[in-house]
C-alpha cells in the first residue's frame, strides 16, 4: 500500500490560510483600512438657502441626505419616522438610509478617505472611538443647532429642551460635538409582581439591604446576579453607591484623573459593600462567568432578585421574560453617611449621533438631528423603543411599560442629583484595566483596598500618558 | 512548446500574484509605516512619531503579560496537538489488535469524529466550549466531573483555569485536521515496515517512537510551525470565548487583542501597528528557530 498522500493540495491552502491570518497577527486587517487624503474647511457643506425660523440652516431640498443608524436595541424603525418628518419639510430630498451593526469595519474607511455620512448613530458594541473623533476636529459644532428653535416646543430653544445631562455628554473642548438621544438609566432590577407576591421592598440603607438579602436568601432565591462576562454592569452599581455616599465631586474627581480619587473612603466603603455581598453568598452561584443573556434569563427565571443594568433591560429581555413579569428599577442602596438621597442614579445620555465635519450635507444634518429632537420625533422614539430620551417631557404621551414607567419616575425624582462618569468615553484605555479590577472584586479575589490601588493605577497611568487628551470637571 | 511558455505561466500567475500583492504584501508594508506615526485610525491626518511607539511598548505590562500568554500557548499546542494527533494516528493505522498490521476497529468514524471540529468556525467552537465551561454548578463540564465528586469548577472565570481552557479548546479544534495529516502521512509509510517491526518484538510503543515518529518527522515539523503561528494569534478564540475578553484578571490576553483594542476601542492604530510589527518580527522568529532547531536528515523510503 504505496499510495501518493492524498492531501498535498489541502495542506497546501491551509498553509497559505493559515499564514496569511496568523503571521500577519491581525495587523493585516488594520491596514486594509488605509487614511486617505483630508480636506480643511471651517465653512459648513450643503445647503445655502434662506435661513428662516422653519429651516434655520438653510437646508437644500436638492441635497441628498445620508443616514446611517446602529441597529441594535433600539431597531431602525424611529429612524425611519424621522426621515419621513424630514422629507415632509423636505419632500425632494434624497435620503439614503443605512441600518448597520458594524459601524467601525464599516464607517472607519469613509472617515480615512474624507467621505463620511451625513448623520452617523455612533452606537453598539463596534462604535467609533467617539473622544478621538472629536480630539481631531472631525465633528461639526452643534452649538448653532442647540440655539435653533425646538419644533414642538413653543418659544423653546433646542438647548431648553434637552436634558443637562445630555447638555453635558456632548460637551468636548467645551463645544457641543455629539448628540447623545436616549437617556439610559441604571440601577438593579427586579420583579416588582414577585416583590409584591412576597412582600419585599427595595432597601434604602445598606443595612435594610443586607436584611433584604437575608430574607431572599432565606426563600431559596439569590438575592444579586450580575453579568460576569462583562464586568461593566456590576461596576455601575459600585459607582453609584460610591458617588451617592461622597456626592458628585467622587466622579468629578475621577473623571478629572485627580490623583487618590479612587482612593475616597466613598469608593472604598462601595467596595466593601460589594465584598460584603459576595462574601455573604449573596451572589448566584456561578454569576462570575455568565454573560449578559445568561444571567438575565436566570433573573427572568427568578433564580436572583436584582440584576444591574439599564433602562434597555426590559426590551432586551422581552422575549424571554415570562408573562406578568414586571420589570422595575430600583436605585442602589445608601451606604452610611451618605450625601444624596436614595431616589437618585446614575443617568447617562447615550446612543451618539453625531455630524461628521467632512459630511457633504452638514446642514441638512443639523436639521435632521433637530426633527428628532422635536416633540413629535422625540414621544415616536419612546413610543417604538419603550426608552426615554434626552428631550424633557418628550414622553408624556405615551403608554409607559413598567420599565419605562420606573425609569421616568427615576429622572424625575432624582432630578439634579442624578448623575453620569464620563472616563469610560473620554480615556477608553483605562476603561478595561478599571473593568478588569472590578470583575476581580466581584469574585471576591482583591480585598477593597487592592481594588483602590488598582482602578487607581489605572488613572494614574492615564493621566502620565502624553498620547491622552485630559479633560477635567468641576 | 517554448515558444510563449512564460507569457503562459505569467498569465496564470498575474492575478494569484496581484491579489496576494494587494490584501497580503501591501498592508504588512502599511503596518509598518503606519507604526512610526500617532495615526488614530479614523482620521486622515497624523504625524510621523518615530520610535515613540516602540518605546511605549516596551514599557506595556499588559502587552508583556499578553506575550507571555501567547508563549504559553505557543508551548503547550504543538505539543499537545502533535501528540495527540499522532497517537490517535497511530492507533487508526497501526493500533489494532489481532494478526497482522491494521487499524482498531471503527477507524472511519473515529477519523470523522476527530475531524468535524475542523469544518466548524471557530467562534462556533468558542460559543460551545463557552456553554461547556459554564461556571454554574449545573454546566456541562461542571456536571461531569460532578459524577466524579469534583468540582464545581469556575473554569473561565477563574484566573489561573483561563488559559488552560483557551489552550484545550484550541487543541481539540486543531487535532482532527493533523490526525488526518498524519493518517495520510502513516498510510504512505510500507506497511512491511510496522510489519517488520512487529516481527522484531518491537512492541507498540517502541514501534511508535522508533518507526513511526522518524519516519513522519517532515510532516511533524510542518504541523509544528503552523501551531506554532496558531498559538501567537489565537484572537478569534479568545475575543468570543473569555471573560472580559481577555479575563479574568487579563490571564487570557493575547498579543492579536492587545492589537484590536487598541486599534479600534482605543483610536490607537498607529500604537496598534507597532505591536503588529512586533508579532510579525516574534512570529518570523519562531518559525525560523522552529525550522531549524527540528532539521534532521531525511528518511528515504
Amino acid at each position: 500500500m504505496n499510495a501518493p498522500r492524498p492531501y498535498p493540495r489541502r495542506v497546501f491552502l491551509r498553509r497559505a490560510g493559515l499564514s496569511a491570518l496568523a503571521v500577519s497577527g491581525g495587523a493585516s486587517f488594520l491596514a486594509s483600512c488605509a487614511s486617505g487624503g483630508s480636506d480643511d474647511s471651517d465653512e459648513v457643506s450643503g445647503g445655502g438657502q434662506e435661513q428662516t425660523s422653519e429651516n434655520p440652516f438653510g437646508v437644500d431640498a436638492a441635497d441628498p441626505l445620508h443616514v446611517v443608524i446602529f441597529n441594535g436595541g433600539y431597531g431602525e424603525d424611529y429612524a425611519k419616522f424621522h426621515e419621513q418628518l424630514y422629507n415632509a419639510q423636505f419632500a425632494d430630498a434624497q435620503i439614503e438610509h443605512e441600518a448597520i451593526t458594524d459601524i467601525r469595519q464599516q464607517m472607519q474607511p469613509l472617515f480615512n478617505a474624507g467621505n463620511p455620512p451625513d448623520v452617523l448613530d455612533n452606537a453598539g458594541a463596534e462604535k467609533l472611538p467617539i473622544s478621538t473623533l472629536a480630539d481631531t476636529g472631525q465633528l461639526t459644532d452643534l452649538t448653532d443647532l442647540w440655539d435653533s428653535d425646538s419644533i414642538g416646543f413653543e418659544g423653546m430653544t433646542v438647548r431648553d429642551t434637552l436634558h443637562p445631562i445630555a447638555i453635558e455628554a456632548a460637551e468636548y473642548a467645551n463645544k457641543p460635538l455629539a448628540m447623545n438621544y436616549a437617556l439610559q438609566v441604571y440601577g438593579i432590577w427586579y420583579d416588582k409582581a414577585l416583590f409584591q407576591q412576597k412582600g419585599w421592598q427595595p432597601a434604602q440603607t445598606w443595612s435594610d439591604f443586607m436584611d433584604l438579602c437575608e430574607t431572599i436568601k432565606s426563600s431559596g432565591m439569590a438575592p444579586m446576579a450580575h453579568q460576569g462576562k462583562y464586568p461593566y454592569y456590576i461596576q455601575q452599581v459600585i459607582i453609584d453607591m460610591a458617588v451617592k455616599h461622597g456626592g458628585p465631586e467622587v466622579v468629578y474627581a475621577i473623571d478629572s484623573l485627580e490623583p487618590d480619587a479612587w482612593q475616597s473612603d466613598s469608593i472604598r466603603m462601595a467596595a466593601e459593600a460589594i465584598l460584603e455581598i459576595k462574601n455573604g453568598g449573596y451572589m448566584m452561584e456561578g454569576t462570575e462567568g455568565l454573560d449578559h443573556i445568561q444571567s438575565q434569563t436566570r433573573w427572568n427565571e427568578h433564580k436572583a432578585a436584582f440584576i444591574p443594568s439599564g433602562s434597555w433591560l426590559e426590551n432586551e429581555q422581552a422575549s424571554v421574560a415570562p408573562p406578568g413579569f414586571q420589570t422595575t428599577v430600583a436605585p442602589t442602596p445608601l451606604l452610611d453617611g451618605a450625601a444624596l438621597p436614595f431616589d437618585c442614579t446614575r443617568v447617562e445620555a447615550a446612543e451618539t449621533f453625531i455630524v461628521p465635519a467632512q459630511a457633504a450635507n452638514q446642514v441638512g444634518g443639523l436639521e435632521y438631528l433637530r426633527i428628532m429632537l422635536s416633540k413629535e420625533g422625540a414621544a415616536k422614539f419612546t413610543e417604538l423603543t419603550m426608552a426615554p430620551t434626552v428631550v424633557t417631557d418628550a414622553a408624556a404621551g405615551v403608554d409607559a411599560s413598567p420599565g419605562l414607567a420606573s425609569s421616568l419616575a427615576l429622572i424625575e425624582s432624582g432630578g439634579d442629583n442624578n448623575w453620569n462618569y464620563y472616563y469610560p468615553i473620554w480615556y477608553s484605555p483605562m476603561d478595561p484595566k478599571v473593568q478588569t479590577a472590578v470583575g476581580e472584586l466581584a469574585a471576591g479575589r482583591v480585598s477593597a483596598d487592592e481594588f483602590c490601588d488598582r482602578c487607581q493605577e489605572a488613572a494614574d497611568e492615564t493621566a502620565e500618558d502624553p498620547t491622552t487628551q485630559k479633560r477635567t470637571r468641576t | 512548446m517554448q515558444y510563449g511558455k512564460y507569457r503562459f505561466i505569467v498569465g496564470f500567475l498575474i492575478a494569484p500574484l496581484a491579489l496576494y500583492a494587494v490584501f497580503v504584501i501591501s498592508p504588512f508594508i502599511q503596518t509598518f509605516y503606519y507604526s512610526f506615526t500617532d495615526w488614530t485610525g479614523v482620521s486622515p491626518e497624523f504625524e510621523y512619531v518615530g520610535l515613540t511607539n516602540f518605546e511605549l511598548l516596551w514599557k506595556d505590562d499588559l502587552f508583556r503579560e499578553a506575550f507571555f500568554n501567547n508563549m504559553f500557548l505557543l508551548v503547550g499546542l504543538p505539543v499537545l496537538t502533535v501528540l495527540l494527533a499522532l497517537l490517535f494516528a497511530f492507533l487508526l493505522n497501526v493500533g489494532g489488535t489481532g494478526a497482522g498490521v491494521r487499524g482498531i476497529a471503527g477507524n472511519g468514524f473515529y477519523k470523522l469524529a476527530f475531524f468535524a471540529p475542523q469544518v466548524l468556525s471557530v467562534p462556533v467552537i468558542a460559543v460551545i466550549w463557552y456553554v461547556i465551561f459554564s461556571s454554574e454548578s449545573a454546566g456541562l463540564a461542571n456536571s461531569f466531573f460532578g459524577w466524579f465528586g469534583l468540582g464545581p469548577y469556575e473554569w473561565l472565570a477563574s484566573p489561573s483555569m483561563a488559559l488552560y481552557c483557551v489552550l484545550w479548546v484550541l487543541t481539540w479544534g486543531s487535532v482532527g485536521f493533523y490526525l488526518v495529516l498524519f493518517n495520510a502521512a502513516i498510510s504512505s509509510v510500507p506497511r512491511d515496515i510496522f510489519e517488520a517491526a512487529f516481527i522484531d518484538g518491537a512492541g507498540r510503543l517502541s514501534t511508535f517512537l522508533r518507526v513511526t515518529m522518524p519516519l513522519l518527522w517532515d510532516t511533524i515539523q510542518t504541523s509544528w510551525v503552523y501551531l506554532a503561528i496558531l498559538a501567537l494569534d489565537a484572537y478569534a478564540l479568545v475575543v468570543v470565548m473569555t471573560i472580559g475578553p481577555g479575563g479574568p484578571d487579563n490571564s487570557t490576553q493575547v498579543m492579536a487583542l492587545r492589537i484590536a483594542q487598541e486599534g479600534f476601542q482605543n483610536g490607537k492604530a498607529g500604537y496598534a501597528s507597532a505591536m503588529g510589527v512586533v508579532l510579525f518580527f516574534v512570529t518570523l522568529l519562531v518559525a525560523a528557530l522552529l525550522l531549524r532547531a527540528t532539521r534532521r536528515e531525511r528518511i528515504e523510503y
